[in-house]
């Protein structure tokens, strides 16, 4: 167990650090691992973090090398799978992989039908995509915290090698996820409003009046107002995600811990974490499902013409 | 947890697996669904309009068999009276030959009694006229007067 070599503390950091690569400025001093320096930069240097302080100091010009490892390898086994049953697709009697393909896309088509009722083909793909990936994503969260990070510090060679293996416990991915996002919404309002309808949007709601020298001092409320609301779906859609599943990765690492403290506790810390594990099948779906709903829900917000016209 | 390039790597991505959702595996698996859809409807459709239709011909059959069955008895109705009238003509003309034949028979009865009595007459009054010649050529002889009175008899 990796808790018999490090301090709880230094446990449960290492696994919530994740493999970064990134640039560390010139003159940077690096540390080893009793706090040293060990090495100073001449010049800017690409390379991976070796401390959770070097991945913090290496700021926006970075990537979490493992984040994106398992998410694109994740939705690429979604999408694989996914294509490979679409190839052979066929209208007599579905069996199998076809049937459970079918049936996940059946549900999210209905979803999607409910929630928007306006033309654009890339909806629905986009809301299986989201609930299908994240799904993925999350589901990592099931295999016991030490499994692959362990098994990645002995391909390595490093037994301080970082490794996450849930890509939604990244803020990166979730809010890259989210302001994506974002940006078609504010895309989609404007393809169908129009520039002008989408100011419009931004500075006459929720306060409006007929005289226009009224109006003039009701729209940098609205905006304020409307700025806020927009830029909250994203970051509440990213972090909602990031919250919930962070939280429970945490309390995994944590029914971990107990993993080294005797058989008694060991035990029970498999018992807990089975259990854990039960009732995180229920959430890792349900925020799949709450990521894709709102997803759709904003979409159709931003294709909403008439939306302007009801209020006069 | 510092926010980097990952987001920007992940947003792209996101993108990328939206497109190649849409472009690889949804349209296909809709359409195997939809056209599955269209022919369960079609079949279910199917089988409603061949229950209606067996619905419509056996009303279809049992007005028939009505009909017919109304016609039939009609037809025996007819055929009755028809037979009645039969007997009632052939009775009627059975008797009025009847009467015919009975009126020409007594005619001819009568015709004949006329006849006989005429040619009786005749000779009864020939016999009175032989009668008379004998009595008086003959005697008053009994027994002559019986034979010649018996013969006038028998000539009768």
């Amino acid at each position: 167990m990796a808790a018999e070599s490090q301090s709880t503390v230094g446990y449960i950091q290492h696994h919530l650090t994740n493999l970064t690569y990134g640039k560390l400025p010139a003159g940077y001093e690096r540390l080893d691992s009793e706090g040293h320096v060990h090495e100073v930069l001449a010049a800017d240097t690409w390379t991976l973090a070796h401390s959770g302080q070097e991945a913090a100091d290496m700021g926006f010009m970075a990537i979490h090398v493992d984040s994106m490892l398992w998410s694109i390898g994740l939705g690429f086994l979604f999408l694989l799978f996914f294509a490979r049953i679409a190839k052979r697709a066929h209208s007599g009697i579905p069996r199998g992989a076809q049937n459970a393909v079918e049936m996940v896309i059946g549900f999210i088509d209905q979803t999607v039908k409910d929630g928007f009722h306006h033309k654009n083909a890339m909806i629905a793909p986009m809301a299986l995509t989201i609930f299908m990936w994240i799904f993925l994503m999350n589901a990592m969260d099931l295999v016991p915290v030490d499994w692959i990070p362990q098994l990645a510090a002995l391909i390595s060679g490093d037994p301080h090698f970082y490794f996450k293996v849930v890509p939604t416990t990244d803020p990166n991915i979730t809010l890259g996820m989210g302001f994506t996002i974002f940006g078609l919404m504010v895309y989609f309002t404007i393809a169908k409003k129009g520039f002008m309808g989408f100011v419009k949007e931004l500075t006459l709601h929720p306060f409006h009046h007929p005289k226009w020298y009224v109006n003039v001092f009701l729209v940098p409320i609205n905006f304020a107002l409307e700025a806020i609301s927009w830029i909250s779906k994203p970051i509440s859609l990213g972090l909602r995600l990031f919250g919930n599943m962070y939280a429970g990765e945490m309390i995994f690492i944590l029914i971990a811990t107990m993993f080294g403290a005797g058989l008694i506790l060991g035990l029970f810390a498999g018992v807990l974490q089975w259990a854990w594990a039960v009732f995180h099948i229920l959430v890792i779906t349900l925020q799949a499902f709450v990521f894709m709903v709102l997803t759709i829900v904003y979409m159709a917000t931003a294709h909403q013409i008439e939306e302007e016209d009801q209020f006069h | 947890m510092n926010i980097n390039l990952t987001l920007i790597g992940q947003s792209i991505t996101f993108l990328f697996f939206v497109w190649f959702c849409h472009a690889f595996v949804w349209g296909y698996i809709r359409k195997a669904m939809e056209e599955r859809e269209k022919q369960i409807a079609d079949g279910l459709d199917a089988a409603d309009r061949a229950g209606r239709d067996l619905e419509l011909a056996q009303e279809k059959a049992a007005k028939q068999l009505r009909e017919a069955k109304a016609e039939a008895a009609s037809i025996i109705d007819a055929a009755n009276k028809r037979a009645n009238q039969i007997i009632d003509e052939a009775k009627e003309s059975a008797r009025t030959e009847g009467d015919r034949l009975k009126a020409a028979a007594q005619a001819e009865v009568e015709q004949e009694m006329n006849r006989a009595k005429e040619a009786l007459r005749s000779q009864v009054a020939k016999l009175a006229l032989a009668g008379a010649e004998k009595v008086l050529e003959a005697s008053i002889d009994e027994s002559v007067h019986k034979d010649m009175v018996d013969k006038l008899a028998a000539g009768l």
